[in-house]
């Protein structure tokens, strides 16, 4: 295992020290980017986002719950991912790894600070909120797992429809209306290898990549930032793929909204 | 950060509510070598926080199945004591926001310290809250690194971590939890002062691109600050050990 990686590492740095990435891509440039919505019916919303070799879907329930006691008038909004045992060969069964908490909370923060969704909104009557679950079911990891769970998150948010309210019961069966949704994030996620910066790394390159951000705007402000691995950035790099991420907003954001 | 509804005022006469100026940071001691069993170890207060950081290692793995034969490897982790909050009594050992705390602890510490010179080495790190007002991940950071310093760990530098938040259009370092709970964005960063590279940034909330860099720069700015109150500590430590 130790000698492919190396071979590995050579490999992709052997292109990048050619100013190329192995999938012949832009340095800055995001890999296909594919959406199936509404793919599991029983499910109030949901999306299925292939982004390379990566594959996740994002499903939406709603349940009616009775709001939190510090927060009465509102519901609530709860992120959870699974990374597959048969997504990678080194996904295991077991309780949930730091890299999959880490990865829904990230997802979680952007969708959240965008104020995406408005928890009051969500209210019903005293005593009755929706609270909006968003599993995303990573099936395939070919890297870049934060902006498709971003993208399929959002997507499975505007597909999401919700049911009917009567006599103090949800009808799962009918479903009324389109859930509202404020505002659209999207997060574009950069590796660094040696002092090389990429945009959306595949498996092999997060393999090798020794630091990684993960940038989530609205395309007027910056909402969630997460620096990941051992490696670090200096300010002026920072700086730099702020702005790219901002660049790519617009077509992300007609992506998510099925343009 | 919290909804911006409902959001008290968090400025008067152009002051935070506590007095302080939008750069100022809250009052911080560090004091170093405070356990005996622990190889290295740290207690701070910053503001009302309150945290002891200890280190244990350099030492054989203590799981052979994650020992790595080419450097050592390390085991961090941050938590919260179930005391620590002024509202509820919390629930024991770390939860998922903890989780997500000690992962990117531990990879700001991978940084620093020289893993190679430990092959098949283990290296255990904890931050315990026992106290918190909001910033609790840059006070551990800060304090552990200490406790590292303290426990003669070979890095490349004596790292810190602070964070800068968005009051209304201000931009204001080092956000307590009033703050906290109410700002308009907060950005916990761990920086190595040497070169100001940034080892950890988390964010949520609100920047525009020109806040972003405002942020950034009274973060470093500030880092001075709590850089020499760190290693102000270590000396003190040392010189005590003389004079006994």
């Amino acid at each position: 295992m130790e000698i492919a990686d190396a071979l590995k590492e050579s490999y992709i740095k052997g292109f990048l020290n050619e100013g190329k990435r192995a999938d012949s891509r832009g340095m800055l440039e995001f890999r296909d980017i594919r959406i199936k919505r509404g793919t599991i019916d029983h499910a109030e919303g949901s999306a299925e986002i292939e982004l390379g070799g990566t594959k996740v879907l994002a499903a939406v329930k709603l349940v009616l719950e009775s709001p939190m006691e510090d927060t009465p008038d509102q519901g609530n909004l709860i992120i959870n991912a699974e990374l597959l045992p048969f997504a990678s060969a080194e996904y295991e069964t077991g309780p949930p790894t730091p890299e999959s908490i880490e990865f829904a909370r990230v997802v979680d923060r952007g969708i959240r600070a965008g104020n995406c969704i408005d928890l009051k909104s969500l209210f019903i009557e005293e005593g009755k909120a929706w609270t909006v679950f968003v599993d995303l079911y990573v099936l395939n990891y070919d890297g870049n797992l934060l902006d498709a769970g971003e993208i399929a998150a959002m997507s499975a948010l505007l597909d999401t429809k919700v049911p009917k309210y009567e006599d103090g019961k949800a009808i799962m069966k009918e479903r009324v209306k389109k859930l509202k949704v404020d505002n659209i994030v999207a997060s574009t996620t950069f590796g660094k290898i040696d002092n090389y910066l990429l945009l959306d790394m595949d498996g092999n390159e997060e393999k090798v990549a020794n630091a990684r951000i993960t940038i989530a705007t609205d395309g007027e402000n910056i909402r969630a930032m997460q620096k990941g691995l051992n490696g670090s950035f200096d300010k002026s790099e920072i700086e730099k793929l702020l702005d790219n991420s901002f660049e790519h907003y617009g077509k992300l954001k007609k992506i998510i909204q099925n343009e | 950060m919290a909804s911006s509804l409902n959001k008290p005022e968090l400025l008067k006469n152009g002051k935070r509510l506590d007095g302080r100026d939008f750069n100022q940071l809250r009052n911080l001691k560090i004091e170093a070598g405070v356990l005996k069993n622990a190889d290295g170890s740290a207690y701070l207060e910053w503001g009302n926080n309150k945290v002891i950081a200890a280190v244990f290692g350099p030492k054989e793995a203590t799981s052979k199945h994650f020992a790595d034969p080419n450097k050592a490897i390390i085991k961090c982790r941050y938590a919260m004591a179930p005391f620590s909050s002024l509202e509820e009594h919390g629930r024991t050992g770390p939860n998922r926001r903890a989780t997500e705390i000690s992962k990117v602890a531990k990879e700001v510490f991978e940084n620093v310290i020289l893993l190679n010179e430990f092959p098949g080495g283990e290296i255990d790190i904890y931050m315990e809250i026992l106290q918190s007002d909001g910033g609790t991940r840059a006070a551990g950071i800060t304090a552990a690194a200490v406790a590292l310093a303290n426990a003669g760990i070979p890095m490349k530098d004596l790292i810190y971590a602070v964070s800068a938040g968005r009051i209304d259009e201000h931009i204001v370092v080092d956000v307590d939890m009033l703050e906290d709970n109410y700002s308009d964005a907060d950005m916990p960063i761990a920086v190595s002062p040497r070169n100001n590279n940034i080892l950890l940034l988390q964010m949520d909330g609100g920047f525009t691109r020109k806040q972003f860099d405002e942020a950034i720069e009274m973060a470093l700015e500030s880092g001075k600050e709590i850089h020499k109150i760190q290693k102000d500590a270590l000396e003190r430590c040392y010189k005590n050990i003389n004079e006994k």
